[in-house]
């Protein structure tokens, strides 16, 4: 690792890995591992937007979740600010817990549904400590109308709000503690085309207010470049390509990367073209081969794709690519 | 695809001027709709006001009713007779002026024995049950949260010392008691504290960590091994040996009935704990207690109380059953159980003494089982498309 002269990212991933136990048979024998994250290094400055996609069951989820410290990962280390979390205990993580907040994918799993919308955002407000009752109650009030929602909402339940509505609750529960990081774990895959849009210049709104910095989980490439300044492409536990959003989008370089960008669809009629989905089945994270991770569904793959890892290559434009063919 | 529009659409209103619907109304709107559930909540409601008010007429130096006055001369009169006034002395004299339910081979008023033991199956019921609740919630709840959590082999070493240490409190061997309880208790702690910082090295007392069972096996295997007896039994059994009293009777009735209730808060927990909103709160950084009081339990107590509901039923019943059987609650005091059983050998000379408890017991239980039942169709959210 070369020493940049850059400034301290706010987050900063190296190689961290999460492997699960497959246990099988009578006495529960660990049978296997599921590789959901094997070895992923990325960083974030403040401010920027990564976005992180890839498909169904990659472990984009689980790479959230260990960047919170939601899961402990296997291997690796994790940078807030310039400070290791990996160790830290739980009580030693509740100070970092404030600075770090998630935005879920399912708007209805995600509030609690005997609780009002004014406790549930509560719960982070009264955790700062340093507000009366009569002062949290103006704060709640804040912070909903901060997400787009009249004030009177706080005394009514969740099961009364459409799903837009409810992604709103959520995003002002996160903001509740005054983080600088937002995990948006596929925060608008649920909602409805015209929503995601709000949603979207909601994020982005309050990113520009209060400064934040966001790692956006989706599937959807679209919305994932609307949004985002980097971009890193997940397939089965690996980064495939890593770089500036507008470069990867302009001139992909990976295979996977490549399949992936042909299949978005463009909105003009008459336009479509014909798209080939690669070949093979989605390989299941359990006890993948040895060599690329792609190796199955690749146009291009040779032996030495399934015989050694392979390393992720800088490339002239500032990106890293993890294919030894297209560099 | 840049150029969407920046601003921020506030939602519609339409739904945030609705008229507030609160949990309850939404529950309340699905349970009335069954017919048979709601006058089960009745009847629910007349026991409660009958065992209140029969508390209440049937205690203090001198009661309304006294359920306990024997008169002799007026046994077995049959339901809604008179007093023969010329045979009664001036403080017999039932203060009503009739025998509503009859009385007895001793004279008693049944109907004053009816309120009495409408009492003795209310506190049963509930006290029973509210055991089994309380035990059911904080097992079920333990193994569903920290289930994962292994019991290591020197927890168990401790506690084994600890126990033996507390025998030998008891018995001659007062100091080595005490040093075995010490000892005991250091290695607990001491083992929790090295088990937290797993990282570091601890050469030599590797053993001590071995991971003996989960606290989900433990508590499960708790369960599976209560729910091997058969309870009714297992409650004779256990009567037989104490002195017999109602508190006994609750007590023994809640200790052996809690597993249904650990059970639903143990795979309502399992589920609730991988729930986004709980995650949040973790990832907020609330703390455990707060996760489980204010998060956990009010989702997962639903089912709860309606096992409850029906568990008060059978605890009522499981009390009748062991009056009858002469088990129970000790001869003054009248149960709906123990009346019962001394009208039997009156079947056919006074068959009320046999039919009102009998239809009393019934009455209730089923009112019990239909509430119950009510309940547990509206709160589930699955069964709602069917009503």
């Amino acid at each position: 690792m070369q020493r940049s002269l850059e400034p301290t990212p706010l987050l900063k991933a190296d190689g961290i890995k999460k492997y699960f136990p497959v246990k099988r048979g009578f006495l529960q024998k660990t049978a296997g591992w599921i590789k959901a994250v094997d070895g992923v290094d990325i960083k974030i400055g403040k401010g920027k937007i990564l976005g992180l996609v890839g498909e169904s069951g990659c472990g984009k989820t689980t790479l959230g979740r260990l960047i919170l410290k939601l899961l402990e990962p296997d291997d690796g280390r994790i940078f807030f600010n310039g400070d290791d979390l990996t160790d830290l205990t739980h009580k030693e993580m509740k100070s970092y817990r404030m600075q770090m907040q998630i935005i879920f994918q399912d708007p209805y799993g995600s509030l609690n549904p005997r609780m009002t919308v004014g406790n549930t955002i509560d719960e982070g407000v009264r955790l700062l400590k340093k507000n009366g009752r009569a002062h949290r109650k103006e704060r709640i009030k804040e912070l909903l109308s901060m997400v787009g929602l009249p004030g009177n909402v706080a005394d009514r339940y969740p099961h009364e709000f459409s799903g837009g509505q409810r992604q709103r609750i959520g995003i002002a529960r996160a903001l509740s503690v005054e983080p600088e990081l937002i995990v948006c774990d596929e925060p608008v895959s649920a909602l409805d085309v015209s929503i995601q849009a709000q949603i979207i210049n909601l994020l982005l709104k309050l990113r520009d207010e209060l400064h934040l910095t966001y790692l956006f989980i989706a599937h959807d490439l679209n919305v994932v470049h609307f949004i985002s300044d980097d971009l890193a492409v997940m397939y089965l536990g690996h980064i495939m390509e890593y770089g500036p959003s507008d470069t990867i989008y302009a001139s992909p370089l990976h295979p996977y990367t490549k399949i992936l960008m042909a299949a978005i669809p463009i909105p003009e009629p008459g336009a479509g073209k014909a798209f080939n989905p690669p070949e093979g089945d989605v390989p299941t994270p359990y006890n993948p081969p040895p060599g690329c991770k792609f190796q199955g569904r690749c146009p291009l793959v040779e032996d030495r794709c399934r015989q050694h890892e392979i390393d992720f290559y800088p490339t002239s434009d500032g990106r890293y690519v993890r294919c030894w063919k297209v560099i | 695809m840049k150029d969407f529009e920046k601003t921020i659409s506030t939602p519609g209103g339409g739904v945030l001027e609705a008229p507030k619907r609160s949990m309850f109304y939404m529950f309340w709107r699905l349970f009335r709709k069954n017919r048979t559930a709601v006058a089960g909540m009745l009847i629910f409601f007349v026991f409660f006001v009958v065992a209140i008010a029969g508390v209440l007429l049937t205690t203090g130096s001198e009661p309304i009713l006294d359920p306990s006055l024997v008169r002799l001369q007026e046994k077995l009169r049959p339901p809604f007779s008179k007093p023969l006034y010329e045979n009664l002395r001036p403080y017999e004299i039932p203060r009503m002026g009739i025998y509503i339910l009859g009385t007895d081979e001793l004279g008693r008023d049944v109907f004053a024995r009816m309120l009495q033991g409408a009492w003795v199956s209310l506190t049963v019921g509930f006290v029973a049950v509210g055991i089994s609740v309380i035990i059911g919630v904080i097992l079920g709840g333990w193994a569903g949260y920290y289930g994962s959590n292994k019991i290591i082999a020197g927890h168990v070493l401790g506690i084994f010392l600890i126990v033996l240490g507390t025998v030998w409190l008891f018995t001659d061997q007062m100091v080595s008691g005490v040093v075995l309880f010490l000892i005991g208790i250091f290695l607990t702690g001491f083992v929790g504290k090295i088990n937290q910082q797993s990282g570091k090295n601890y050469s030599g007392k590797g053993f001590l960590l071995f991971p003996v069972l989960s606290i989900d096996g433990l508590i499960t295997g708790l369960i599976d091994i209560m729910l091997c007896f058969p309870s009714f039994f297992l409650i004779l059994t256990v009567v037989a040996l104490l002195p017999s009293s109602i508190y006994n009777i609750m007590i023994i009735i809640g200790l052996t009935s809690w597993m249904g209730a650990a059970r639903f808060v143990r795979a309502e927990f399992l589920s609730l704990r991988e729930m986004d909103f709980i995650t949040a709160s973790r990832a907020l950084g609330v703390n455990d207690g707060r996760i489980i009081f204010l998060h956990m339990i009010p989702n997962a107590i639903a089912p709860v109380l309606v096992s409850a509901t029906i568990g008060i039923a059978t605890a009522i019943l499981t009390e009748a059953g062991l009056s009858f059987l002469g088990f129970g609650v000790p001869p003054p005091y009248a149960t709906w159980g123990n009346i019962l059983s001394n009208g039997k050998n009156f079947l056919f000379d006074a068959p009320w003494l046999t039919f009102v408890p009998g239809i009393a017991i019934l009455i209730v239980v089923l009112a019990f089982n239909l509430f119950g039942e009510g309940l547990r169709d509206a709160l589930n959210p699955k069964l709602r498309e069917r009503l």
